[in-house]
């Protein structure tokens, strides 16, 4: 695993470029733990100040230091889409290896569901719980919803691998050697699926953090919990670019695209280092 | 006098990698010289991943990186029109393709592109080389069609819809439509089962007759190789090992891997224990030194862990590389009477 | 032809799921949740105008028989439906007494217009470019191409709409960041409209296109690299196939079947992302207007918008996989 690490490190630039973006914004938003304010609380300094020695992001004009309000943002904002992303896993590991494996009805109708999942828009459906929750609608239900809704493409990926493993030769060997269907899948295809589970991870992460930024922005979430979406939300409600202030909504848009691209260079480097082919043509060139 | 159509000289070409810093070299063709003649059918046998299906992509001008001619020739003479492949340019290549030097190709599930009908695949393929379009083609390639025992109905088919004997002699049809001087036949038989695979090879010995063409066929299965070919060249970790009458190739083997392939060979009604080569094909990234088959080789010495055995002329069309050809007898008894039959 | 008519059923019967349980679903998130859909509308109004007591009682009456929350849950549930058969989802609190569902027609164009014109843009430029880039994999154009795709493709729909409209509202304000047409023309077949819806159009179209492309692009890249080593694009190039047949006709082609496989699933995410553009730049479609009915707690609209839109999206999924048999044999033999 590590070999594999060092390997792509060197070797793969988008994957170099990807951890050194996740990096930065990972450790920017580990400093909010040893944060001076309570990034909850407003007018703690002088509002409108651009980025000075002091100041290093500014301050906004609810009074506070950007760097630690956006700090305990991406924080927040990161913790919400590992949260979504480690549970919609859990789904879509459950239902992709039980549809690929068992086979017969259990995938028919696993499938089913699966191509609901997928033609509901999830924007609505999104903005119907914010609707009926309203305040109630905390970070932790928000990822719950989400995660709901996280599975279905991830699901049909890792059936397609677990219907290949299925016929294969060490999969006849454990079955015939008397295992369980659940130690089968667990024990000897789950490995084989991990790959697929960490690329699609990254993008899963980059899902709902898009979403939460965009549900936030229009006021849909908890606003009184900095994320990365309401740290806009203010911007925007306080006019930030209309006003001058435009450190406010420059430096977290930087940041952003940062989180963003760094997760999806992530993402897409594994991808290429999980399929074969794609690996043949590297190695061609 | 007969004429060679085909001369390779000194070919070697190799697969060269360079993967995460990691070279590698794989001499999937290591010096083969060889010439195949005017309204012959030569048959190329090997194990898979013995450079067989390497060797044929040089023959057929599908070189592509990472795979690369280092040395050698490849001399084609179309009708006094000399090409040689190493070094034309790809117009002059493309020059050549179907209108003289075509291909069958293995796996006939793959081959046909699966979202277009059968006609539209015989326009894009013979339209060009043939100058022929409209009815004036659909003519043509109906009556070729006819030869091969298919109906024009066909040409209005999606290649799913036909069987899998039938999508064969479509490859067929379409490689010979333009009576090619060369065609070289990629295991064309390999994925049919037995009565299709007859047909298959009575179909391409019936059109190489009729439009005189040289052949090159590639199988691993040697008893499909007493059935079409006139002469037999035997490919052992990408050097040409035995080469010969195929007759003589199945009764007086002068290299030891012939005489193993062709022992193995099953018989009806023979139920003894074949003798299985021990070992594996070497790798090609790392073949061993001398006589790559001396791991295996039951009459192995020392000088053949040592020096490689050059390809010597033996006798009238047998060529062999073995520093024992003279100590090769058929491998067992039953031998003899299994080459006859085979040949029968 | 048989096989295409099971096919054509299997899927209906996937659409008639999908709807039936989104808007199921739709039904039950609100009326399962702890919050009365009568107090809560009477308590947007009474909070903006002042009502006689007499007055809130009636409404409440009033809005108690219309949302039936009297009544057991199931025969709320068959209401439901009865009433959205009848395209009658009550009026809207927004514009009173307009019936949400007539304000939800009068957007529903606007959405459609936009989100249609884009997905093909998309595809189209994603899926072209794409394909050549898979097949000349060298080519230094692409190659930048490439790299421009993949860094706008993660980026959330909200920040580049959010980008810009600074770009274009702020920095270099050519064209219009805010509504469906201009202001001062009256709406009609006539150029100065058409041009105007034209010219508002771009820049959420534009939004949608830029994160879009990437994501086909990227994926055609990819599924054409595949392509070009099947034996059959191998043959044609043995054959010495025209260079242009072989790019159209055998590389994309069959790399566009898993393409347009791919296109009936992201619509719902399209979808989506229109909802956002249209906020950031107040384009009267249905985005904005789930958003206003979010904002005043208008119960029948919020309904109305959501049943609409599920369906819209399934019935789009479902026209997109009727002509995927068009493009590939197999399916239709199946």
């Amino acid at each position: 695993m590590l070999a594999v690490f060092r390997d792509l490190l060197r070797y793969n630039i988008e994957f170099a470029i990807g951890i050194v973006l996740v990096g930065l914004v990972v450790i920017f938003a580990c400093l909010s733990f040893f944060s001076p304010v309570d990034p909850s609380l407003i007018y703690m300094t002088i509002p409108d100040q651009p980025p000075s020695a002091q100041y290093w992001f500014g301050t906004n004009s609810r009074g506070q230091d950007l760097f630690w309000q956006l700090s305990a943002a991406f924080r927040n904002s990161l913790m919400f889409g590992l949260t979504v992303a480690i549970l919609s896993r859990i789904i879509s590991i459950a239902v992709g290896l039980a549809s690929g494996y068992i086979g017969g009805w259990v995938d028919r109708v696993l499938m089913f569901i699966n191509d609901i999942f997928v033609a509901v828009p999830i924007f609505p459906v999104l903005v119907l719980f914010y609707f009926v929750l309203r305040n109630n609608l905390d970070s932790f239900t928000l990822a719950l919803i989400m995660a709901c809704f996280g599975w279905p493409f991830d699901a049909r990926l890792i059936r397609s691998v677990a219907l290949g493993l299925k016929h294969r030769e060490f999969t006849r060997h454990a079955v015939f050697a008397g295992m369980s269907t659940r130690k089968v899948l667990l024990e000897e295809h789950l490995p084989y699926v991990m790959p697929i589970i960490f690329s699609t991870f990254m993008n899963n992460m980059l899902w709902s953090i898009g979403l939460e930024v965009t549900l936030a922005v229009l006021g849909f979430t908890n606003i009184n919990n900095p994320t990365i979406g309401t740290v806009l939300y203010w911007a925007n409600s306080h006019s930030a670019m209309v006003v001058g202030t435009w450190w406010w909504i420059v430096i977290p848009v930087i940041l952003i695209v940062m989180t963003f691209l760094g997760l999806f260079l992530l993402a897409i480097s594994m991808n290429e280092y999980i399929d074969p082919r794609s690996r043949l043509r590297r190695m061609g060139a | 006098m007969t004429q060679d159509i085909l001369k390779v000289e000194d070919l070697k070409a190799y697969y060269q990698m360079n993967y995460f810093g990691i070279e590698r070299e794989v001499r999937a063709v290591d010096d083969i010289t060889m010439t195949v003649r005017k309204n012959e059918v030569y048959g190329i046998a090997g194990e898979s991943s013995s450079g067989k299906t390497s060797f044929i992509k040089v023959l057929a001008a599908a070189i592509r990186p990472p795979f690369r001619v280092i040395n050698g020739s490849v001399k084609y003479d179309f009708n006094g029109k000399p090409i040689d492949i190493t070094t034309a340019s790809e117009a002059e290549i493309e020059a050549i393709r179907w209108k003289h030097l075509s291909y069958i190709m293995q796996g006939s599930m793959s081959v046909l592109n699966p979202v277009r009908r059968i006609g539209r695949t015989f326009e894009d393929f013979a339209a060009r080389p043939l100058g022929l379009s409209g009815r004036a083609f659909r003519e043509r390639v109906v009556t070729h069609l006819a030869k091969l025992k298919l109906s024009p109905n066909v040409l209005n088919a999606y290649p799913h819809e036909l069987s899998g004997g039938m999508r064969q002699r479509v490859t067929i049809g379409l490689a010979t439509v333009c009576h090619p001087e060369f065609i070289i036949a990629d295991e064309p038989t390999t994925a049919l089962d037995v009565v299709v695979q007859k047909e298959v090879l009575q179909l391409i010995r019936d059109i190489q007759k009729e439009m005189g063409a040289a052949v090159i066929f590639v199988t691993h299965d040697m008893s499909v190789h007493a059935n079409v070919a006139d002469r037999v060249g035997i490919i052992y970790a990408g050097r040409l090992v035995e080469e010969g009458p195929t007759r003589e190739m199945f009764f007086a083997p002068k290299h030891p891997y012939t005489a193993h392939l062709v022992a193995s060979l099953p018989r009806i009604g023979d139920t003894s224990q074949r003798p299985a080569l021990e070992g594996r094909p070497p790798s090609l990234a790392d073949p061993p030194q001398g006589c790559r088959f001396h791991p295996r080789c039951p009459l192995a010495v020392d000088k053949c862990r040592r020096e490689v055995p050059p390809l010597e002329t033996i006798g009238k069309d047998h060529r062999t590389a073995c520093w024992r050809w003279q100590d090769v007898k058929p491998l067992d008894h039953v031998h003899r009477a299994n080459g006859q039959e085979a040949i029968a | 032809m048989q096989g295409y008519f099971w096919f054509v059923g299997k899927r209906a019967l996937q659409l008639l799921a999908v709807v039936f349980f989104g808007i199921s679903a739709t039904f039950f998130v609100t009326h399962l949740s702890p919050i009365d859909p009568v107090e809560q509308v009477l308590g947007r109004m009474t909070a903006r105008a002042n009502f006689a007591p007499e007055a809130i009682v009636a409404m409440r009456q009033a809005l108690t028989e219309m949302y039936g929350t009297n009544e057991p849950l199931l025969s709320q549930y068959i209401n439901f439906w009865l009433r959205l058969m009848r395209g009658d989802l009550g009026p809207s609190l927004l514009a009173f007494p307009t019936p949400a569902m007539a304000l939800v027609m009068r957007a529903l164009p606007w959405t459609l217009g936009l989100l249609i014109t884009s997905t093909i843009i998309t595809f189209v430029i994603g899926n072209l470019f794409g394909g050549l880039a898979g097949y000349a994999q060298d080519n230094k154009f692409f190659k930048a191409f490439g790299i421009v795709a993949m860094g706008l493709q993660p980026i959330p729909y909200y920040i580049v709409a959010f980008i810009l409209l600074i770009i274009f509202g702020f920095l270099w304000p050519v064209l219009p960041i805010s509504g469906g047409f201009a202001m001062n023309v009256t709406p009609g077949w006539n150029w100065t409209f058409v041009g105007s819806v034209l010219t508002h159009s771009i820049l959420p179209a534009l939004s949608l296109v830029l994160v879009g492309f990437g994501g086909w692009f990227i994926g055609m890249r990819a599924l054409v690299s595949n392509v070009v080593t099947e034996d059959y694009v191998t043959y044609a190039e043995l054959a010495g196939v025209e260079r242009k047949t072989i790019v159209g006709g055998y590389v994309m082609r069959n790399a566009l079947v898993p393409q347009f496989t791919a296109l009936a699933m992201t619509l719902g995410g399209v979808f989506s992302g229109t909802v956002i553009t249209e906020q950031v730049f107040n384009y009267p479609g249905m985005g904005s207007l789930l958003i206003d009915a979010v904002n005043a707690g208008d119960y029948s609209l919020v309904l109305a918008v959501s049943t609409v839109s599920v369906s819209a999206v399934a019935l789009a999924i479902f026209i997109v996989d009727l002509l995927h048999p068009l493009l590939d044999p197999r399916v239709r033999a199946e």
